[in-house]
Parts: structure tokens; sequence; C-alpha cells
């Protein structure tokens, strides 16, 4: 007689956590590679320290928790974290931010919470942050765009990444936001500080910023893509977007020459990454629909609110930090209705 | 835009591969040889089991009251051919576990001899209590798989003067193909079951939900009630479980069953299709519930096809009849595979609930190995009574079971949805099946304290009293001593 | 010179809060059972003597005190473990803690010469039967504490596991190793 009985369902979907781990990768890599192409070989080093060092964090994780390591290695959620982590770096960073990042993202912000599935905080964000308030200089260092072929050669763009040569000035700028803000504190008003801005370029990426973030263009075509995959669904996006959009159209018709419009915030900084790729982490969003909208909501508005009035320029990463602490609260309260019952939990009135 | 968040039409969901294709299209088989023997479980009903009335030794004829039903919730059981009573023993009941259940054992004589019941000239005018009363006595219980008995439903429908019948030819499980074979066959008589359904219950109307993957079952259905006007047959959308009775009520007429409430607050009593079926064999024909079609199917089997077999008829010879492949077996399941149990092995027999028999193959069972939860809430958006699976497990996983219940876990149906299309393969139904069960247990076991304390202190109570009494007794014979004595000294001193 | 007015006054602060902590804890204090009580109250009360102590109050003390674990009551199950955990804040393993297969004891007929031993030392009055007849045990009312097999004088009491029925089969917990 066998007490231990293998229960129903005996089907199953062909859903598995690697699929989706390697749709995400597909979706982020038009990005990616625009930005490889953008600013040169130091980029594509970069890319590669971070993802490799990514996955040894994790395999060294795996090996202390004892237990499956190469199953889990396998499963693509180390990579995803890595290239995340390797697209909202500068370009020219060092190598060693990039493994220090890594190493934050995989062990203070996944496995010291329990592993996969268990953290609290979105661990690129984790790491991004961590960094830029630890090495401000490194992680605010932008560049001038070098396309493939036309910036530093091969050797010059090793020693950036692996020797530590200084970065000369000829090719350091700001991005918008940083410039923007910059000329703020110096009394200097829109729309003049704008007069270089191009918004078509900054849509299609052609722009200083992070290694994967220019490209507004591919991103939301990733995005849209991994949407009809069934791998993301459309509130959390659509929320943070829209919020964005319409508090920066709203304080822009008030007061145009201290407030950017809604296309230069959509196009700037890390937004449409965050939108698609970061906030919409299963693992630190909310699980209703309902719960999501808000989530996107808090993010789009907090992002705009550290933009305009807080002390850094950029203000994606703290704003998903923030709401992931409120997750668990929003989950909490935010329930579907069950079938036969209010939403208090009791039972419906009888015919 | 925000309608989806409140009372959509019907939510969650998924959709399965079908594997209706290999049975959908063949005719009910009726040619199964009849078995040697035949085990009729006792109990095949929701309900109080059935008090055998027949003696070991004795010759029944086909249709015979094998079994006379207790209680209000029970049902009959009836002989399904002719023959000789073997024994009534426990014998491995079709359940996980194959724990035994008390069976009776028919020798069959091949004769096929019927009881004879006397066929009412006029079915269809008869009274409604006469109706529910022989719906009943033919041990006619639910079809879908919940098998309640039916006569008690009725009756409760027509108590509560209910508006809808809704007959459920939902079907949604993967493999099933049973109902849709009826349907396709038998529309006529069908149609004569709801009429007789709905007088059995003074209901004026009635409508028959058909998923619309089943599209000559539905033309069948149209064309056998064109010509009744209170039968309504409608076209639901494909998608597991559409055949959850709430489900389809809420898609049909958008008004849902309250939690902890039955179908008749609403005005509303819903069956099975093939309990229409039997309502008319039972009142039209007079014949007990004594055989029912089943869906052979899986990637084990030769042959796969409906086949109606003679309740009692070991899984085995059905298994035999379409052809099953012992090496490709992987595992054995009476039902579908959504929410159908596991077979250890298939010398169980064949039962009122038995809907299909799949013998599944490696292939179409394949798992991975289970992975930890990525809070994809892919269970959340499948699940269609609005629960949230991943909590809800996580929480029994941490034993907190009481957790668990106040987030939902006694609402939930055990559809499988969620655990269908968890990307990390957790057996999310097991969780919830076994806190269920726990809780029970644990309940069982409080009451159990409980009643441990009470017995306790009765015997306390016992103790004291006895031991009050040798006390007093005592005290009454060292008083009456005493008295004596002091007799005894006054009497010496009246002496002196 | 701001340095020390800042510390007098959160020093002050401290202490005022601290005072009013104390008297809250004091006047506003909620009233409930004491803890005994309501730890004797959970449990089934038959004073078997399982767990080793002499009767369900005494064991209840000493699960209040700290010097019994809230395991000990056999016949409490995991269902008495989890409610004493969660009445003295107690972190339990509940996986650790298997319930012992409930046993009930049967008298074999055969051997039973109605002495009446078993019968008196049977905290739940589960056995019934009178001098010199044989003695019979109401399986439902035993609560598996063994004290009859114990004075039996013939061995002709025995536990027996109580038989698994449909009725009572229930589906085990999934096990998953977790990586």
């Amino acid at each position: 007689m066998n007490i231990k009985p293998i229960s129903s369902p005996h089907v199953s979907s062909s859903r598995r956590v690697n699929d989706i781990m390697y749709k995400v990768i597909l979706a982020l890599l038009p990005a990616l590679g625009f930005g490889i192409f953008l600013f040169g070989w130091s980029a594509l080093f970069l890319t590669m320290v971070t993802v490799l060092s990514a996955l040894f964090f994790e395999a060294v994780c795996l090996k202390l928790k004892g237990g499956a390591v190469e199953s889990y290695l396998r499963d693509g959620s180390a990579i995803v974290t890595g290239l995340l982590v390797a697209m909202t770096l500068p370009p020219y960073a060092p190598w060693w931010i990039g493994v220090v990042g890594s190493g934050l993202a995989i062990i203070l912000g996944k496995h010291v919470y329990g592993g996969l599935g268990q953290n609290l905080f979105n661990p690129a964000m984790l790491a991004r942050v961590a960094l830029l308030i630890s090495f401000p200089i490194e992680m605010t260092t932008w560049v001038n765009v070098s396309p493939f072929f036309t910036g530093l050669d091969i050797l010059e763009s090793f020693k950036i990444t692996f020797s530590g040569v200084e970065i000369s000035d000829a090719i350091t700028g700001a991005t918008t936001l940083g410039f923007v803000k910059t000329g703020f504190s110096q009394a200097q008003l829109l729309p003049d500080l704008l007069s270089d801005y191009s918004g078509f370029l900054a849509f299609i990426g052609w722009e200083r910023g992070s290694l994967g973030e220019t490209s507004t263009l591919l991103i939301l075509l990733g995005g849209i893509w991994l949407m009809r995959q069934g791998i993301i669904q459309w509130f959390i996006p659509v929320s943070l977007l829209a919020t964005v959009t319409v508090l920066s159209t709203l304080f822009n018709l008030i007061d145009s020459t201290h407030y950017l419009s809604a296309w230069v915030h959509l196009n700037s900084g890390a937004l449409m990454l965050v939108a698609f790729f970061i906030a919409t982490d299963y693992v630190t969003s909310p699980n209703t629909p309902l719960g999501q909208l808000i989530f996107g909501t808090g993010c789009g508005v907090l992002i705009f609110v550290i933009r305009s009035w807080g002390g850094y320029p950029e203000g994606t990463g703290f704003a998903v930090l923030l709401m992931n602490s409120v997750t668990p609260l929003i989950d909490h309260y935010i329930r579907p209705r069950i079938y036969g019952r209010t939403r208090d939990g009791k039972p419906i009135e009888g015919g | 835009m925000f309608k989806f968040l409140e009372n959509p039409k019907f939510r969650g969901g998924i959709h399965a591969e079908e594997h209706k294709a290999e049975t959908c299209d063949k005719p009910i088989a009726t040619n199964l040889p009849l078995p040697k023997k035949l085990y009729i479980p006792v109990q095949q009903h929701v309900g109080k089991p059935a008090e055998p009335i027949v003696k070991v030794g004795e010759h029944v004829l086909k249709g015979q009251l094998l079994a006379y039903s207790q209680g209000t919730i029970s049902a009959p059981v009836h002989a399904p051919s002719s023959g000789v009573i073997l024994d009534v023993q426990d014998f491995p009941a079709p359940h996980p576990s194959a724990l035994p259940i008390r069976t009776i054992v028919i020798e069959t004589d091949g004769q096929e001899k019927w009881f004879k019941y006397a066929v009412p000239e006029k079915p269809f005018e008869l009274d409604p209590e006469e109706i529910c009363l022989r719906v009943g006595g033919a041990g006619v219980v639910g079809l879908g798989g919940a098998v309640f008995p039916s006569a008690v439903k009725l009756n409760l429908g027509r108590k509560n003067q209910i508006h809808t019948l809704l007959i459920n030819a939902g079907e949604c499980e993967p493999y099933l193909t049973c109902d849709d074979l009826l349907m396709q066959e038998r529309a006529v008589e069908i149609v004569s079951g709801i009429r007789l359904m709905l007088r059995g219950m003074n209901a004026p109307k009635a409508i028959v939900g058909i998923e619309d993957n089943k599209s000559n079952a539905f033309k069948a259905m149209q064309a056998a009630s064109a010509e009744f006007e209170q039968i309504r047959v409608v076209q639901v959308p494909t998608r597991y479980p559409m055949g959850w009775d709430r489900q389809m009520l809420r898609y049909l007429t958008g008004n849902e069953i309250p939690a902890d409430g039955r179908a008749t607050d609403i005005g509303v009593v819903i069956h099975n299709v093939a309990t229409a079926y039997a309502v008319y064999q039972a009142v039209c024909l007079s014949k007990p519930l004594i055989s029912r079609v089943v869906t052979v199917s899986g990637g084990a089997v030769s042959k796969p096809q409906n086949v109606e077999v003679p309740l009692g008829t070991l899984m085995s010879e059905v298994l035999a009849f379409c052809g099953v492949e012992n090496e490709k077996l992987a595992r054995l399941i009476m039902g579908g595979p959504m929410m159908g149990e596991v077979l250890p092995h298939a010398d169980v027999p064949v039962i009122k609930a038995s809907s299909g028999i799949l013998a599944l193959s490696h292939e179409d069972i394949f798992e991975p190995e289970v992975k930890p939860c990525i809070r994809c809430s892919s269970c959340v958006t499948a699940c269609p009574v609005g629960l949230l699976p991943l909590e809800m497990a996580s929480r029994i996983k941490a034993n907190k079971l009481d957790a668990a219940v106040d987030l939902g876990l006694k609402d939930c149906i055990s559809c499988g949805s969620c655990s269908y299309v968890c990307p990390s393969n957790i057996p999310l139904v097991h969780y919830f099946k076994f806190a269920s069960g726990e809780l029970f247990s644990r309940q069982q076991r409080e009451h159990k304290a409980e009643q441990t304390k009470r017995l306790a202190e009765n015997r306390t109570h016992r103790m004291e009293r006895i031991k009050a009494e040798a006390e007093e007794d005592t005290r009454k014979v060292m008083e009456a001593r005493a008295a004596r004595q002091a007799a005894e000294a006054k009497a010496q001193e009246e002496n002196a | 010179m701001y340095v020390f007015s800042a510390i007098i006054i959160l020093t002050l602060l401290g202490l005022a809060l601290g005072l009013s902590l104390g008297i809250a804890a004091k006047y506003l204090k909620v009233e409930s059972d004491p803890l005994v009580e309501r730890v004797e109250a959970l449990m089934p009360g038959s004073q078997c003597g399982q767990c080793g102590f002499p009767g369900c109050r005494p064991a209840a003390e000493a699960v209040v005190s700290g010097a019994a674990p809230v395991t000990l009551c056999p016949p409490g199950g995991s269902a008495l473990v989890e409610q004493l955990a969660k009445l003295l804040g107690v972190d339990v393993d509940l996986s650790q803690t298997e319930d012992a297969e409930p046993m009930v004891a049967r008298v074999s007929e055969d051997t039973c010469t109605g002495c009446t031993r078993c019968f008196k030392v049977c905290p739940t009055d589960a056995i019934v039967g009178a001098p010199k007849q044989i003695h019979a045990v109401v399986a439902d009312a035993c609560i598996g504490c063994k004290k009859c097999v114990a004075v039996c004088p013939t061995e002709c009491l025995q536990m027996h596991p109580i038989d698994v029925t449909l009725r009572d089969w229930r589906w085990h917990k999934p096990q998953i190793a977790a990586a």
C-alpha cells in the first residue's frame, strides 16, 4: 500500500524558470548591444566582467548553502542580475566597480535573504544605489558617444577598464539630467539648458548615459516583446510611465522654466529600463493587478519627486527600493476578491 | 479598464492540451465482455454508506437492490448484472491509498436477466415527489464526479422554489469525452431527463452549458431540445475549469453562489448532463444506475475510446479491452489529469464517480524538479476562485495552517490550475490537500482531547463520590458503634 | 555649551518616557488568566503521567517555568505542541516532532482473568468489565497511556496501532528538498 501517493494535477504547462530568465536576457540584448556599439570595447569588457563575477558569486553562495549548484546556475537568474547591474554602470567604469556591484547584488541583494525568490529588494538596484553612494566619482563619470570603430581602440579601452587609467576630460560630460540639475543650482533655467538637446537622439539612445540605458526605443521594444510573451504584465510599466508623464506634464505646464517636459523625462536616465525590467521583477513586486498598479504609481511619483526636488539627478534606484519595501504591505492589504465573498471576506448575500 | 478588477465573467483558468481528438469521434463501445466477477462498493456517493440487504449465496437479477440507502443523504446500490452473491467483504477501493472498502462481490452467470420493475405509462405526468422518489430509489448520484445523491438535490430544489436548472455539460478536463459522446449519441434521452428534472423541481426553465470545443454535441443537443422552449442550449468558452459549476453559473447568469452556501441560495440547481441521462433511465425505463460511460485514454492505451461499463467491473478488465502497453504506463488515474486521483494498481472497481481511466505515459506526465517560488504570481492569475496560492503554500510549508485558512484555504476547489502554470513546478494543490486534511485531523484530535478530559473528569468525580460515600458509611458505622457503646456503658451504669 | 543642554534634555526625556512606560505597565495592565491555568486548560486532562509528571497541573507548571519542553505531552500530539508554542511564545520546529503512531490497548480475550486491575487504573474509564468477567477496551476512549498494560498480571493487554481506514486517510505533507 503506497501511503505517499502523487497528488493531482498530473500534467503541467511547459513554462519553466529557465525559459522566463532567458527570454528576459533576449529582451535586454538589443539595448545592451547598442550600448556596446555606442561606447566601444570598454563597455564590452565591463559587461563581461560584471556578468562573469555575478555567476562566480552565485556559484560560491550556492556552494556555501549546500545542495544543488548546477541546476540553479543554469536557471539564468544570476546572468539576468549581472546584465542589469552592468547596464546601469557608466561605460568606462573600472572593472572592480563591476565586480563589487555584482557581489553586492548577488550576495547582499539575494543570497543573504535566502536565495532565489526570497529577496526583499531588487538586487540590481541595491547594487546600483550602494555603488552610487560609495563611489560617486566613478559612478558619475559619463563619456561621449564614440561608436564602435571611431572611439578608443581596443588597447586603450582595455587600459581604461582594467588599469584604472584616468579618463581624459575631452571625452567626459554630463547626462541630460545631471546637466540640468547642475544648471538649476547655478540659477540657469530651461529651456536654455536644453539648447543642445535632441529629443530624437535621446529616443534612439545616441546620448551620454549608462551602458545599456540610453536607448529608449530598444528598451521599449524589448519590454513590449516581453509583455507579448506573457513574461511581464502591463500594470507596472504602464502605471509607472503614465504617472511620470502626467506629473511632468502638469509641472511643466505650471512652470516650464524649472520642470522638464514629459518627453525629456521619459527618454532620460534609467526610466525605461526600470519600468520594464526592474520594477517588474517578480520577487519584489506585488502579486495582484491592483497591487501592481499601486506599486507602479508609487514608483512614478517617487521618481518624479527625486528627479525634480531631490539631491540626485536620477531617482529611479531609490524609488524602486522604497517601493520594494512597501510591497509586503501592499500584498497584505490588496487581495483579490474571492468567489462568493465580498472584499472583506464575508459571504455575499444570497438571492 | 478596471473591469478586470471586479466580477469578471470568468476569472483565471488555464488552457491545457485537450487530448480529446483521440476519443471524441468514436462511438461509445457497448461490447465490453461481461466480467466474471463484479465488485460493487456500498459507498459510491457522498453521505452514509448503503447497507447490504443481500446474503452470500443469494441469486440476484440485473438491477436488483443490493444495499439500501441509510439516512437522508445516501443512495442505494443495485446489481449491474444477474448472478450469485459471492461475498460481502473488504476490497481495495479506487483511491490513491487503495485502502479497503466494504464491497459486494457478484459472480455473474452471463444471463443478464433483468429484475422486473413496473414502468410508468406517463412518466412526464408523474407527481414531482414521485419523480424524486424514483430517482432516489434508482441510486442516481451526480455523475460529474461529486456523486451527491441527485434525489436530495431535486427535493431541495423544489423546496427552495428555484427558477433555473443549469445542466453542466462543460467537461473541461483534458482527455475526457464521456459527456461529449453521451450528448452526441443520446441527446433525445438527455433532454427527456432534463424535462423530468424540471418537473421534479417545479422549475420553469433549464440552461445547458456546453464548451465550444464540442460542436457536434452542441448541434445534437440543440436539435433535441428545439421543441422545448424551456430548455436553452448555450455554448461557453473552452477554458479549464469552465466545468466548475460555480464558474459556469457566473458566466451564464452573472450571479455568484455565496461562499459556504449552495446554489439553491440564489435559486439555481446544477446537475451534470450524464446525471440527466441517468434520471431519464430511472424514471422512463425504471432502470437503476448500474453502468456508466467511461473514457479510457492516455499515451499507454492502444485503442483509446469511450466504453459503457457495468459498475463493479475491474479497471484492469476495461484497460485490457482497450489495450494497454504496460511498458509505456507511467501513471494510472481515475478521472481527468487535472483533478483525477492516482491509482496504485488497476485491480479496483469502476464506480459511479469513474468518469475516466487514464493510462498516462512518461511523456504525458513529465515534470521537472521542483524549484523555489519566484513569486511570479502566475498562480494568482490562474486561480478561478481568486485566492493567493503562493502565499497559502508558503504558510503551509512553514506549518502555519491557520494563516493559510485566513488567506482563503477553505475556498480552494483543488482544480489544479495553479500547479499547472507554476514555472517552478511547486506541488501547490498537494500542499492545500495536505493542509485541509491536517486541519480536519486536528479538529478530530481536539474533539478527542475534550472527550478525554470529560471522561477523566467524570472518573475523578466518580472516585470522589465513592470515597465520600465510603467515608459517610464509615462515619455512620463509627457513630452507630459509639452510640452502641454509649448505650452499653449507660446500661452498665444503671445495672451497677 | 549646547552639547550639555542637549544631553540634559535628552536624559530628562528618556527618564520621563521610561517613567510613563512603567506607570502604564502597572495601571493599564491587561488582566488575563494566570498562564499555568491556560496551559492546563489546553492539556488533555487525563492525568495519564506519560510526560513524567504526576498529572496535568504539575506538567503545566513545569512547561510554564521552562523546566519541561512544550513537546512533553504524547497524547496531545503536534496540535498541542503548536498551541503551547503559540501561547508561550516559544519557537518550535514542528517538522521535528512526529506524532507517535497512536496506539490503543486491546484485551486478548483468551487470557483475561477478570481481575479488574486494569479497570481500576484507567484514567478515562475506557475499560469495561466486571470482576471475574472478560474485560474489553472501548477504543474511542483509550488514550494510549499504557497504565493498564503495566498492571495486567497475565499480559493479556497489548498496545496495537490504530488501523487506518479510508475515512481516516489523509494526504501527507509534500517533502521537497529545499536546496
